[in-house]
Order: structure tokens, then sequence, then C-alpha cells
């Protein structure tokens, strides 16, 4: 269960980590079953800061259930996950503040507007957010002449963008992206490529992608379901 | 701790944006209200004139009646339209949990006020209701329409996973919130009969108590629930 505590700590600055290079992911001996299926069995890995991981493999192959394992969503079966950061180990849980997601299977508010998505998340989340930030972030993504509008009247390629922006606004220690272009044009992926190459700054990245253009994205490349 | 607040008031104040622009649980619960209240007057007729003590019962069961179906129809939605809309899961990850549960509170708290005061009205309006204490009967409405708020929250958030939500979320409700509304029921008719203080002392100390119970019990349970 994660302490109330633990989730104050958003408070503390996430850029300016001195010891910011020590991050590292790693999950040992980790198992997933759907009912009597398993997903993943004595999986182990390791990522260290700056580095980017591509998961792929066919579907149902356990893709995002990886992602949702690295963010707390979901429990393994068996096994562990650990962050290891500022002189501390945490669990999924204990780091989601520090976690953006951007995935099919997560929404955002479609009765409120583009502005008002990024406002809530970064309360939600104890970020003290200016306008002028808000209004960055979603210049960042494209979105800022239909930042008044309501996400019902988005396309969901700009929805999309508007999930990249919510996750972006707390500048996230780990970025876990699953399928990241699927509603983009061409310009969509170039805006992601950069943030990708933004984040190695930052700290890590996990996509879950199917997509060959974007293997090449990945420091790293775990194959699902071929085992 | 500041931080942990605002989350909470941001939760509510978000729950209160899309509620004026979907307006499903304010719709839900005036219709009910209003045909509720409607009817009643038209088969009874103007019962709060009656000097017959059963007038006050009738009055008091009828009014707590309204208020719990038209509470049951509005505020049961509040973490379903989350699963289904799929926001719950970036609300896991963005919020802390006693956040969203005090947030969802404070928002179901603030359409169980608006809904008393229509129902209320409503009644003094259509049935000549007639409040012989107005400060019991609304110390009475409010610690009433807290406990009921606190329960239909975590009952919410229960069924917010479950199939046949609706069903499930009468199942719990009822049972659960029977003693509250037979206590509430009972003070309510002694303010509207003005039988003093002193003999609604019990109801009232009930009252304070099963809501605190049922609140101290859903802060305990509502972080397994929602991360469940």
């Amino acid at each position: 269960m994660l302490r109330l505590a633990d989730w104050l700590m958003i408070q503390c600055p996430v850029m300016n980590v001195t010891g910011s290079q020590t991050l590292r992911l790693t999950w040992h001996n980790l198992a997933k079953h759907y009912g009597a299926r398993p997903v993943w069995q004595h999986l182990e890995g390791e990522l260290s800061h700056g580095e980017v991981l591509v998961v792929s493999g066919p579907n149902g192959a356990g893709k995002s259930t990886l992602l949702r394992l690295l963010c707390g969503l979901e429990t393994a079966d068996a096994g562990s996950i650990i962050y290891e950061w500022r002189g501390q180990r945490w669990t999924p849980t204990q780091m989601r503040p520090f976690i953006g997601v951007v995935a099919p299977d997560i929404a955002v508010y479609r009765e409120l507007t583009a502005l008002e998505n990024v406002h809530f998340f970064a309360t939600a989340r104890g970020q003290s957010v200016s306008s002028e930030q808000l209004h960055t972030q979603l210049a960042q993504v494209g979105l800022l002449e239909r930042a008044h509008d309501q996400v019902a009247a988005f396309s969901s390629g700009m929805v999309l963008r508007l999930k990249y922006a919510v996750a972006l606004i707390q500048q996230p220690t780990v970025l876990l992206l699953d399928e990241p272009t699927a509603m983009f044009d061409a310009a969509g992926r170039t805006l992601v490529e950069h943030i990708i190459t933004a984040q190695r700054q930052r700290g890590i990245t996990v996509i879950a992608t199917n997509d060959a253009r974007e293997l090449a994205w990945g420091d790293l490349l775990l194959k699902a379901g071929s085992a | 701790m500041r931080h942990f607040f605002r989350a909470a008031l941001a939760v509510a104040r978000k729950d209160w944006q899309i509620e004026l622009r979907t307006r499903y649980a304010l719709n839900a619960m005036l219709l009910f209200a209003v045909v509720t209240a409607v009817l009643v007057s038209f088969r009874l007729g103007p019962l709060g004139l009656s000097r017959d003590r059963q007038a006050a019962t009738t009055l008091a069961v009828l009014l707590w009646v309204a208020i719990f179906f038209a509470a049951l129809n509005g505020l049961s939605r509040t973490f379903v339209r989350e699963e289904e809309m799929r926001t719950a899961a970036l609300l896991r990850l963005t919020t802390p949990p006693l956040a969203v549960y005090l947030g969802k509170l404070l928002i179901n708290l603030l359409l169980l006020v608006a809904l008393e005061l229509l129902v209320t009205l409503l009644f003094v309006a259509l049935m000549n209701a007639r409040i012989a204490q107005p400060g019991l009967f609304a110390l009475t409405l409010s610690l009433g329409g807290l406990g009921l708020a606190v329960a239909t929250t975590i009952i919410a958030a229960l069924v917010a996973k479950a199939d046949g939500k609706s069903a499930l979320f009468t199942v719990l409700a009822f049972p659960l919130l029977l003693p509250l509304l037979i206590v509430a029921v009972e003070t309510t008719e002694v303010a509207l009969a003005g039988s003093g203080w002193a003999q609604a002392a019990p109801g009232l100390r009930l009252l304070a108590a099963y809501t605190l119970a049922e609140l101290a019990a859903s802060l305990l349970l509502f972080e397994r629930t929602w991360e469940s």
C-alpha cells in the first residue's frame, strides 16, 4: 500500500536530482498469469538512467501488461520490480508520482478542456503549475490553439497528444509508452521521437510497440511471447 | 498535507465541472425528487395541515424515502463513470487514494445538500409541511445526509468494477443504510412535531456515531478497494 508520505514526496524537485544517474530499474523472476494462461514467467531485466527499452511481440504477448506492472497498475503473481533512486528502493506503486504513462487504455476526461485536463492531473499530483507552464506544455504537443476546447471534440490523434501533455507536465523520471504513435501522422511521430530523446536526460523510457520504425528508438529490445 | 487537500479539492472541482456539463446526477436526482413529491402530494394532499401525530410520521418517512432513492439514483455513478470512461487508471496513477475518496465524498455531499434543500422545499410547498423546530430539522438532515453521502461514496467505489453495478449498489446500500434511515426518520418526526431537543438527543447522537463509524471504515477500506 502506498503511504501518504510517499505521495507527498512529489513536492521534491524531480529535475534537479544530483544522483539522478543512479536511477536503476530491475525486475527479477517476474511472473504474471491471467487465469491459467501465463503471460510472463521468470522474466529478468535491468534498465539504467538514460536507457530506452522497447518491448515488442504479438498481440496478447504481455507488452502492455509489463508496462502496467512497471507503474503499479497491476501486481505480479511472483517476482519483484524495484526502482533504485535517490539512494532508496521504490516499489512501482511508490514510484507512481514520478512515472508518466501514455497508453490506449488510459483515458483523459472528455468533458473537460485540454487545459483543464492538464491542470487537474498536475494539481492532483500535488504540483503547483502556472498558467504559463500549462500553455507551454500544450504548445509542446501542438494543442495550444485547442487548449480551451472540450476533449470530446478532439480527434484520436489530438487525444493522444493531450495524453503526452498530461504525462510530461510533471517532468517524469520514468516514461512508459504503449503504442506511442498509434494515432499519429508523421509530425506526431517526430514529436514522440523528440520526447524520447529528451527523456534520456530525465530517466528511463519503456516503449511497447510492434511498429518497425519505433524499434530503432530503443537501446534494448525485449521480445515478448518468443520464449 | 496541504498538497493532499489540494488534490482532494481538485478531484471535487473536476467532478463538479463534469457534473455541470453532463448534469447526470443533478437531472437524475431532480427528476426523482420532483416526481415523488408531486405524486405523494396528489394522493395524500396537504398532509402538513393535519394535527394527527401520524401525519408527521408519514411526512418524515416520505421525505427520507425521496432523499434516499434520489441519492441512490444520482450518487452511485461517481466511481462507475471513472471505470467506464477508463479515466480511473490515470486517476490512480496521479492522485493519492484518500484524496480521491475525500474529493468524491465532497462532491456527493454537495449534491446531497442540494437534493435535501430541494426535497424540503417541495414538501413544504406541495404538502404544507410545517417544521416546528427548524434547527433540529436542519441538524437531522445534515447528519443524515452526511451519513448517506459517506456510505454511498464507499459503496460506489466497491461496485464500480463489478458486473450488475446498479443492482449491487442497491443490495449493498439497503442493509448498510437502513439503521441510519430509521433513526433519521424518527428524529425528523420529532423535529416536525416539535417534541423537543431532549427527545431528539438520542437519535442525533446515534446519527453522529453511525456516520463517524461509517467514515472511519470507509477511510480504512478505500485504498484497498480502489487499488484492487
